[in-house]
Parts: C-alpha cells; structure tokens; sequence
C-alpha cells in the first residue's frame, strides 16, 4: 500500500496531466464521434484554464464556481461559433476551427488582464487527483451511456451518411452543434482543473501543438467507443516517461510506435478490447439467409 | 391528395432539371414515375423530400404547404424514402439503422439513459424494429450485422425497413430493383405488392417498366425535365408522346 502511495506521490504530476488529456481527448471524441473534425478544444481548454484562474485571482472565486464558469465559458462561446464553422466539412473545418484556437491565443498574447506572453503564474495548486479522476469517470459514464441513446446513434449515422441522416429525420445542424458545444463545456473543465495543477498557464499551452495533440490521443486511442480516447491519452503521455531510459533516441521511439499504431490498427487501440454487439455474418452463420 | 407539386421547377446552371412539373398522390394510391435517363425522376423526388430545394414552384403534403423544408422536417412529417444507389448507414448494425429510422417517432431517451437501471425487457422499439427487419425479409439473425457486410439486395431492403420505420405517410422508393437479378426483382414486387396491400402510399420510381406497370395504378412519365403523360398503366403504354419519347427507345414486351 505505501509502495503504491509512494509511486503516486511521485508520479502525481504525470498521473493528473494523463487524466486531463484524458478528459481532453473524450472532448474532442465527441465531434469526431459524429465525424466532424474539429481542432478548437486546445483554444476552448485555454478559456477554461484562464477564466477559472482569473475568477480565483481577482473576484477570490470558490474553486468549484470557478471551474464550473471556466467551462460554461467555452460552451457558450462555442455555440456562435459552432454556427459558423458547422458550414464547412471535412479538412475546411478542420482549419476553421484551428484557427479560431490561434485567434484565442492572440488575444491571450495581447490582452493585459491575461498576462500576455507571460501569462498567469502562481495559480493556487488546488486541483486534487481525485477531482480529475472523478471528472474523468462522470464524463466517460455519460458519454458512453449517450452514446447507445438516440441522439448517439443520430451522431453515428451522421458520421456515416449526412443526407441519408436528415431524411431520417435527423436534425443534422442540431446535432452536429450539440456535439461541438457538449465537448466545450469539457475541453473548458479539463482546462479550468489543469490550470490548478500546474502552477502556471501561458498562451502557448493551447495552440495548434495542443490541438493536434489532443486529436491524435483520440485517434491512436480509437473512436468506435470513449475507452478509446482515455486509452490513447493515457498511452501517449506515459510513453514519454517510460521511454526516458532511451534517452535521445526517445522521440524517435515514439513517433515510430505512433505510426504503427496508426498502420497496423486504423480503429485505435481499443481494437485490443472491442466491445461492439456487432457480429460477423460468417460467425452468425447467417450469411445464406434470405 | 396526399401530396401535390405545382409548377415544380429546379434548374442546375443552364439545365432546367425538373420543369413545371405538376404531380399529385392520392391517398393509398401507387405512383409510378418513369421517364429515360436524365429526364429528372430523381431530382424530382429529390425535391418533395428536401434533399435539394425548389427554385420555383409549391409542394403540399395534406394541403398545407411544405416548400423549402429541410428534409429532416418532412420527414417527420411523413415522407420517407430510399435513395438510388442505396445509402444505409454502412458501419452500423443492421438494427441500429432500422432504429435510425425511427428518430423520428423516438422521444430522446439521453436523461432516462444516465440513470442506471436494468433494462426493461419490453422495448417497443426495438421490438418494432426487429419485426421489420423481419417484414423486409432479412431475417432476425441478422440484426447485429453490419449493414455494410450485407449484400446489395439485401441492403435495399435493409433501405426499405429503414424508411417504414417512421411510419410514413408517403414512401418514395427510387429505383428498388435497380442492378438486381430477375428472381431479387420478383422478390422486390412481392414487397411493393403488400406494402401496398397495406394501404401505404407509395411513390415508385423505376427503370424496370415491367414492374412499375405490374404494381402502379397510375403512371407520370417525365422527359426532359417535363411531365409528358399522366394516366393509367395502359394509356401510358398506348400514350404515342410517350411511345416517342421513350418506349420507342427501351425494349419493351
């Protein structure tokens, strides 16, 4: 039990950055559940982080307020512009969004009350493990748990068919912004508890290196189901650390497993531990059944 | 009428795709549409299920006006269809698409869904669905299936399950036999026939003239973006408008 208490103490660090990316990349998991690819939860993390640590710093915000303002912050800023970008698909999203996230860290770059370049230190390490673990456990229940719901299937069959979709009677604008807003409001959560862990926040801890990264935890980690998304990032951010040993031969280390991932298994990680209903035809042994 | 189109017209650039087209569906009634390529049977529908939108011209469902809705709003309304060239929704399963189709008659279940409970074993839904699935022929064993492992006959059935699980008012079958063998198309009229046995109305657009005139009381032939005839399966066959247009050029017994 010490050993354990000790290996946590040490690692604590490493442990809350893995269950924030981890809260991160079940944000971004949400629009590409519907598949839409959207890079702005990196800019909606940052207005979280900063509207929380500035509610603490200035109006002495109770830490749970704080959060909570910090990630309605992103939601109802995503809303308008969900509005506008939900115009575009595919890679022209996939800009827009991104650069929403640089207008968002130049204004943070420019802005006084923000700390410009600099930005905001000596934030109070408020954030306990617990806090980002509990997140991170109400946040998978309920996506999974929406995910077999109507508007989680409306979400897949967008994904699959837009215009087979609304002739479903799917309302496809509606849903597609439900899921950009609803991963907001997260991406903002998570920013407002890392915020409260690290001490110190700047603008260039939510630009573009930010947003990929995040899609590329949800990607390697695989989208058909939200274990995917905690499972990349959890693999991703230990990587480092476990590969320490190999010193300056690391990062090639990680970018070559990265591109494995990516060739040998195209549906993520999670394809180690598949829990989809779906059956083969061959192993039903329906496939002559008229 | 349960549907009617006045002056429809839908132009694409220079081309007049769908011009002034005058159509209407009796309630029960069967419609075939028919007309050679290109003459504008699927921007047609196209239109009445707002997929695309009328440049000018009404569409009325039950005589209120439905131009220029979405089509994720007319088909709560009623219209359900299936497309040429079949969309089912590949990568889900078979009864989750049969579920998809029936967003529209679904209260949202996302709240009840958060609180954990046992799951209630009489699921209307998912019981209606599965006896389409069964209505269209599938088979029950094939609910997990992944929609795209089915066969292409198979996943225009799949289609049409998917499009009477709204329980439409009006269904819009475009081209159901297309690309099927002669016993798959003999399966498909045995399908059209007692849906339409049911009462359904059905809008049927087909390439196949034999089976448009087997299961259609009525007929509206289209060229060039312009309706030429209206009238039973036989006027048509002796219409000499449409003889030129079009039966001159197809083969048919």
């Amino acid at each position: 039990m010490d050993a354990v208490l000790d290996l946590l103490r040490t690692y604590s660090t490493t442990i809350a950055v893995i269950g924030v990316s981890a809260l991160l990349a079940l944000s971004v998991w949400l629009t590409l559940y519907a598949g839409q690819l959207t890079l702005g939860n990196a800019a909606f993390m940052g207005v979280g982080a900063y509207v929380s640590a500035l509610l603490g710093r200035l109006l002495d915000a109770p830490f749970p307020l704080a959060l909570l303002i910090g990630a309605f912050a992103a939601a109802v800023l995503a809303l308008p512009l969900g509005v506008i970008v939900f115009r575009l698909r595919g890679v022209y999203l996939a800009i827009a969004t991104l650069a929403f996230g640089e207008i968002v860290r130049v204004i943070l770059l420019a802005t006084p009350i923000t700390g410009k370049g600099q930005g905001l230190n000596g934030i109070p390490p408020k954030t306990e493990l617990w806090h980002i673990y509990l997140s991170l456990l109400v946040v998978a229940y309920v996506l999974w748990r929406v995910q077999g719901s109507t508007i989680g299937r409306a979400w897949a069959a967008i994904r699959e068919d837009e215009i087979a979709s609304a002739s479903q009677g799917i309302a496809v604008g509606q849903h597609k912004l439900a899921a950009f807003v609803i991963g907001a409001l997260i991406a903002g959560w998570a920013g407002g508890l890392s915020a409260h862990v690290t001490f110190s926040i700047d603008p260039s801890d939510f630009g573009f290196t930010k947003a990929v990264q995040v899609l590329v935890f949800a990607v390697v980690g695989g989208v058909p189901n939200v274990l995917g998304p905690i499972l990349g990032a959890g693999v991703l951010t230990a990587l480092p650390e476990v590969l320490r040993p190999l010193k300056d031969y690391r990062d090639i280390f990680q970018g070559a497993i990265l591109l494995l991932v990516i060739i040998y298994l195209p549906r993520g990680l999670v394809t180690f531990i598949d829990v989809r209903r779906t059956r083969r035809l061959s192993r039903i042994g329906a496939v002559d059944v008229a | 009428m349960l549907l009617e189109t006045v002056g429809l017209t839908k132009r694409f650039g220079g081309v007049t795709a769908v011009d002034r087209v005058d159509l209407g569906i009796a309630e029960r009634e069967t419609l075939g549409l028919i007309g050679p390529n290109g003459a504008g049977k699927t921007t047609l529908i196209n239109l009445i299920s707002g997929v695309v939108g009328a440049d000018v011209g009404t569409i009325r469902l039950s005589g209120s006006d439905v131009t220029g809705l979405p089509a994720h709003r007319l088909a709560a309304l009623g219209i359900a269809r299936t497309f040429q060239g079949v969309r089912v929704f590949k990568g889900l399963t078979v009864h989750d698409n049969v579920l998809i189709g029936r967003h529209t008659r679904m209260r949202s279940d996302v709240l009840a869904r958060l609180v954990p409970r046992p799951r209630q074993k009489a699921d209307p839904d998912r019981a209606r669905s599965l006896s389409l699935i069964e209505r269209v022929g599938l088979g029950r064993r094939r609910a997990d299936a992944l929609a795209g492992e089915l066969p292409y006959g198979d996943q225009r059935r799949l289609e049409i399950a998917r499009a009477l699980a709204s329980e439409p008012r009006l269904l819009i079958l475009d081209e159901p036999a297309a690309g099927m063998n002669p016993t798959e198309s003999a399966g498909m009229r045995v399908l059209i026939e007692s849906l339409r046995g049911e009462g359904l109305t059905i809008l049927l657009i087909e390439h196949d003239v034999r089976l448009v005139m087997d299961t259609c009381q009525r007929v509206v032939v289209l060229n060039f973006g312009r309706k030429i005839a209206d009238g039973t399966p036989t006027e048509i066959q002796h219409d000499p408008a449409v003889r030129e247009a079009y039966l001159g050029t197809e083969a048919v017994a």
